[in-house]
């Protein structure tokens, strides 16, 4: 860095920087949204390959012959299950034993912190079921999962009836390596949730469960099976987990691989491959579904019930059978081939699964885009904040413009008091200490005193505590440090700047999407923001850029994504839904989305908020 | 001083099945002077002592097997009796049997156990030369090495005490080898690894040697493991019992895995039958378990044997149908012996066995966990002390601080602990408990650990598969369930039960725990060079040029003007006017 030592070339590239700083930035960001946006041209991604040699080569023959029988038994299932008026465990018992397994089973109970108005349940209470079919020659040390949920009313009870068929089969094999855990989970991720926790021994949410009785020692991959018809059109597959985690790539390799095997047509995001990427449709479909992968994956909840096995570090995908109106069906048959396909090919493991990605974005099936490839597109994000900062750094360095050395005199420095900056930090973060907290708090008060449920009033103390906020603080540090300065904003504003650029930094590392996201809204408020601008407008636009106005026009995103456009009422309601979902989701599974957005991203937004109404 | 030759090979049928061999060489304390010294071991180590007191009960247990069993023998053909009388009695004896066991799952245990008994001296000086039916591979280890008793065990599978109920033998999953050395060798490190070097001629691979305990738990059974260890039978696989254990269809063909209870024959199971004895054995027989199966409503034995043996094994009362296979009449008209078994009644619950125990990890992410053990105590009220012997390698490092035990909810205080800590690279943990599990309960040991980081090169080729921890084993003295049927209305004479005889009161176990395996934090072996390309640029160009920016002091050096400058200044210099 012969450049910054040369105290005139440093000058020079200095003053450059600071001259063009907005040109620069600009550009930055163009080019970064425009990095993105390519990362979906299929030239641009690569294609996917199976990185782990033991699944690679070696033959599997699939003879999975009963899936009618399965199909029957998914019939009694259903119908043992209206009898019992949720799970039939008596039955799934008998069941399983008959059919070899060592059967055990789990009792779990959850209060939630507020009624979940989507899935209308308040005090949970259920059982799982479990069979293990051990290794006829391994000493219980490794084990795979072949879980389906048990859900009220007709949904997935071929899954069931297929699970209970493969552990037939399964049962008359002797190849088997690894013991296979075949679990009936009820209330969903709920059920799943205890269960993992009561396999690792682990409590972490606060849940009620009774000890498990039976164990197979470390699980190595999971499969979630979901199946409400007897024939499907396609089969689809759900990597995105909690927090945003995915599996290992290799896991999508495998299905894809046996899907092209056996012949059925899989989709991800519910979206068929195409072929045709250099027409215009071609790579707006892909851009469909990598901006689908994205939303899902930032929403960091899971997206289905193996998102909760990857906190322990069990690879684990949802596979979901889709009946639409497509002509070319599949039987159950054949999906009892793709499985016992994937199991046999897992059962060969040696290794955990490593060797592949796990941080990737998924343009289609076939392709994917891995993590050397889309953090450029971050970075040029991320960039911007610290041209930013460095601009601040420069302007509050050069008044003392007659020190030579180009040290900022520390007195200028130390000029605004660390009491205007530090105010607004511990205002704005125990604004955002309040928004996490009083909405569960607040809840029985809050129905108390207005007509609405407790789940409207959580989300709506939520929205009031946030909105709260915008009124709040901005002027109180004068109260203690008298008149800002001209000085003090730019001190609050390089520490803000730099706090973002940090926070962004991190959140991109843990979850791409996420961050992308947030760093797409909240750098362009960054860079612009200061008590000179037109307050009005300028006030308008911050505030369409805060992450609540981010998230609200994610909903709509999402859903012209999925094409189901909604209204504005809808979209709305959907809204209000989100947001007691990712609460819930703290609470029931330990998402960090709603803690990170209350305790951190939203006072940092609320400091570039402050430094608009800086006097 | 006897040579004891015992392998043994345990296979349950629907196909779940675990399996043994097992070589134990002892010393018999009836023959030779040794009696004392071993004594002196045993209040050294409780281990041994446990592992003595094993030995003691099994060959009471024996014994009195073979005596009932000679009984029976002479009670119904008197013409064999004085077969073994006539012929003078030779110095090394073989013998072998078969002991099918229909459990109530509907699984069929078959355990082999194959004895050779040589009196002869190892360790008097004069080399032994001369084998007959021991083995020789075998005996020079043990001459060489001065052992006074090997015992070697190779298992796959795993052993469900829950399903099954206790094994004959237990041994862990994975291979295990104790050995105990004569006084005089002093050296038992160097000693131990070099005989484990010599007997690792049986098995593929080697494990890290133990001073006395080596197991290693992912060494299994395999074609490669059995055919050496049939080779040291004196008849080998070509007649007697050992015909049935042809590899291939041990471990490669189906075991008719159908759930629920089915037809067994030994045909079914080993695609063999038999017709004959080894010849050199002098005893060859088959029992079949009908304990549970007094009125035939169970199942049904085909063809049937009129030659009954009663025996008391692990503290229960059994009752065996024999086949003997030195008698021609037991091959019948066709010359060939097919046992069939044909279940009657689908029903019937196992007993719990009395003490079992599960291991697991509890825990998750690469930092730390928590090993917890289960214990289990189904006596419905008699407590009774368990040993635990713990032995955790180096790389997860326990908190022995965290050590808890509970039963019933509440802290169970163990009435000995030995803990010996772990030597990084060096020795492994050993951590030995003495527990009183209280009756009809569960008792909870948990530890946590913190799992270390290795050095590169210590890393397996397969690091991402996980590190192997031992079994624990759980070594007890259980209440025998004959003390425990107080009102019993089985046709027994009254005295038998009037005073509860002593050695029926209670009987060793050792129970063994499933082997853990657990992740350590494992680097990516494809990135140093990536990560050295990248040290090094950072530290080149980040590092070097920064360092530079904070320690030099830079000043502006005047550049040099140009020589139009220079001449200017010149003459403004004698103009008196200041330069430019």
């Amino acid at each position: 860095m012969g450049l910054l030592s040369d105290p005139n070339r440093r000058r020079a590239l200095i003053s450059l920087l600071t001259r063009l700083n907005a040109p620069i930035c600009v550009v930055c960001y163009m080019a970064g949204v425009a990095w993105f946006m390519g990362l979906a041209f299929e030239p641009f991604t690569l294609r996917t390959y199976m990185s782990e040699n033991a699944m690679g080569s070696t033959m599997v023959e699939e003879r999975f012959p009963s899936g009618e029988r399965a199909l029957a038994t998914g019939r009694e299932f259903s119908a043992h299950k209206k009898r019992a008026g949720g799970m039939p465990v008596d039955w799934l018992v008998k069941t399983m034993q008959a059919r070899g397994l060592e059967v055990f089973t789990q009792r779990f109970s959850r209060t939630l912190p507020f009624p979940d108005e989507n899935k209308e349940r308040y005090m949970v209470k259920g059982t799982n079921v479990y069979g293990i079919l051990r290794a006829p020659r391994a000493p219980r040390t490794e084990a795979l999962v072949l879980s389906a949920p048990c859900t009220p009313g007709d949904n997935n009870n071929q899954a069931v009836g297929l699970l209970l068929g493969l552990a037939q089969y399964f049962r008359n094999q002797i190849f088997w390596a690894k013991d296979i855990i075949f679990l009936v989970n009820e209330h969903d991720l709920i059920g799943m949730q205890a269960w993992l926790e009561g396999y690792h021994h682990t409590n972490t949410t606060g849940m009620d469960w009774s000890p498990l009785q039976g164990r197979g020692g470390s699980i190595q991959a999971a499969l979630s099976l979901e199946l409400s018809s007897d024939v499907i059109t396609s089969m689809d597959l759900v990597l995105e987990g909690l927090n945003g985690q995915l599996p290992n790539l290799d896991l999508a390799n495998l299905f894809y691989a046996f899907c092209q095997k056996i012949g059925v047509l899989c989709t991800i995001q519910g979206k068929l491959q195409r072929n045709d990427w250099d027409s215009v449709s071609g790579y707006s479909h892909s851009v469909q579904t990598m901006m689908l992968m994205v939303m899902k994956q930032a929403s960091g909840r899971p997206w289905g019930d193996h998102g909760l096995f990857l906190r322990y570090h069990i690879e684990a995908a949802t596979v979901r059978g889709i009946n639409s109106f497509r002509q070319y069906k599949t039987d159950t048959t054949t999906i009892g081939r793709l499985l016992e396909g994937m199991y046999r090919k897992l059962n060969n493991l040696l290794e955990r699964l490593h060797q592949s990605y796990f941080f990737y974005l998924m343009p289609s099936l076939s392709h994917f885009v891995s993590i050397g490839y889309y953090m450029p597109a971050f970075g040029l994000l991320a960039v911007i904040l610290l041209l930013r900062a460095l601009d601040l750094w420069v302007q509050l360095a050069t008044p003392p413009q007659r020190t030579e050395d180009g040290v900022p005199d520390t007195e200028q420095m130390s000029s605004p008091g660390v009491l205007s900056v530090l105010t607004p930090l511990v205002i704005s973060h125990l604004t955002g200490v309040a928004l996490y907290t009083l909405p569960i708090q607040f809840q029985e008060m809050a129905v108390e005193h207005f007509p609405v449920s407790e789940t409207e009033a959580v989300v709506l103390t939520a929205i009031a505590v946030y909105t709260a906020g915008l009124a709040l603080p901005h002027n109180t540090h004068r109260l203690l440090s008298g008149e800002g300065t001209e000085q003090g904003w730019k001190v609050l504003k390089l520490v803000a700047v730099l706090y973002l650029a940090v926070l962004l930094g991190c959140t991109a590392l843990i979850n791409f999407s996420l961050g992308f996201i947030l760093a797409l809204t909240l750098v362009p408020v960054a860079a612009f923001v200061t008590p000179h601008v037109p307050k009005v407008l300028s006030a308008f636009i911050l505030v369409i850029l805060s992450p609540a106005c981010t998230l609200l026009f994610s909903v709509f995103f999402f859903q012209e994504l999925q094409e189901v456009p909604t209204s504005f009422q809808e979209g709305w309601l959907l809204y209000l839904s989100v947001i007691s979902q990712g609460i819930l989701d703290h609470f029931l599974y330990g998402s960090l989305v709603y803690p990170l957005i209350a305790l951190l991203v939203y006072p940092c937004w609320l400091l570039f908020w402050n430094i608009l109404f800086w006097k | 001083m006897n040579i004891l030759l015992k392998t043994k090979l345990h296979i349950s049928a629907t196909g779940i099945y675990m399996e043994a061999a097992h070589w134990l060489v002892e010393h018999s304390q009836a023959t030779t002077s040794n009696g004392g010294q071993r004594d002196n071991n045993a209040v050294n180590s409780p281990q041994t002592a446990a592992e003595t007191a094993e030995q003691a009960v099994g060959e009471r247990r024996w014994e009195a097997t073979e005596a009932e069993a000679a009984a029976d023998r002479q009670d119904t053909t008197a013409g064999e009796s004085s077969l073994p009388a006539s012929v003078p009695r030779p110095r090394d004896d073989f013998q072998e049997e078969l002991v099918i066991r229909p459990l109530h799952s509907g699984d069929i245990y078959a355990s082999f156990q194959f004895r050779t008994v040589w009196e002869t001296d190892f360790m008097k000086g004069n080399k032994v030369s001369h084998y007959r039916l021991f083995p020789k591979s075998l005996g020079q280890v043990i001459s060489k090495f001065s052992v006074r008793e090997l015992h070697i065990s190779f298992t796959q599978g795993y052993w469900r005490t829950m399903r099954w109920g206790q094994p004959y033998q237990p041994s862990p999953p994975g291979a295990e080898l104790w050995v105990w050395f004569q006084d005089s060798v002093t050296d038992v490190d160097g000693t131990s690894a070099q005989c484990v070097l010599q007997t690792a001629g049986y098995r593929q691979r080697d494990g890290p040697p133990i001073p006395s305990l080596c197991h290693p738990p992912r060494e299994i059974v395999c074609t490669e493991n059995l055919t050496p260890w049939k080779k040291l039978l004196p008849c080998g696989s070509k007649a007697g019992l050992a015909v049935l254990l042809k590899s291939e269809k041990l471990f490669h063909s189906s075991f008719h895995s159908q759930a629920g209870k089915r037809e067994w024959s030994l045909f079914k199971m080993f695609s063999r039958t038999l017709t004959e004895a080894c010849p050199l054995a002098s005893s060859s027989k088959i029992y079949i378990d009908v304990t549970d199966n007094p009125q035939g409503d169970q199942f049904e034995v085909s063809p049937a044997t009129p030659l009954l043996s009663q025996a008391v094994v692990l503290g229960d009362r059994r009752t065996f149908s024999v086949y003997d296979l030195t008698q021609q009449i037991t091959f019948g008209t066709v010359r060939s012996l097919n046992l069939l078994i044909r279940w009657k009644s689908s029903e019937g619950d196992m007993l719990r066995p009395l003490l079992h125990a599960e291991r697991y990890v509890a825990g998750y992410g690469l930092q730390t966990g928590e090993i917890h053990t289960l214990m289990y105590n189904n006596h419905p009220y008699r407590s009774f002390p368990v040993l635990l012997l713990d032995s955790v390698p180096w790389y997860l490092r326990l908190y022995i601080h965290t050590l808890t035990v509970t039963s019933k909810g509440k802290d169970n205080k163990p009435s000995y602990i030995h803990y010996q800590p772990s030597k990084d690279r060096v020795r492994p943990h050993l951590l030995e408990m003495l527990i009183q599990l209280p009756p009809n309960s569960v008792t909870e040991v948990t530890v946590q650990f913190e799992r270390a980081l290795l050095k590169w090169t210590e890393y397996t080729p397969d690091p991402n598969h996980g590190f192997y921890v031992g079994s624990s084993v759980i070594s007890s003295l259980v209440p025998s369930i004959v003390a425990m049927d107080t009102n019993s209305t089985q046709e027994r004479p009254l005295f038998s039960s009037f005073f509860p005889c002593k050695e029926e009161s209670s009987y060793f176990v050792r129970v063994y725990t499933e082997p853990l395996l657990v992740n350590l934090p494992t680097p990516d072996f494809s990135m140093p060079y990536n990560v050295i390309c990248l040290t090094c640029t950072v530290v080149a160009v980040g590092y070097g040029s920064l360092y530079n920016l904070l320690t030099r002091s830079f000043q502006i050096e005047e550049p040099s003007p140009g020589l139009a400058k220079r001449i200017a200044n010149i003459i403004r210099k004698m103009r008196g006017v200041p330069p430019l």
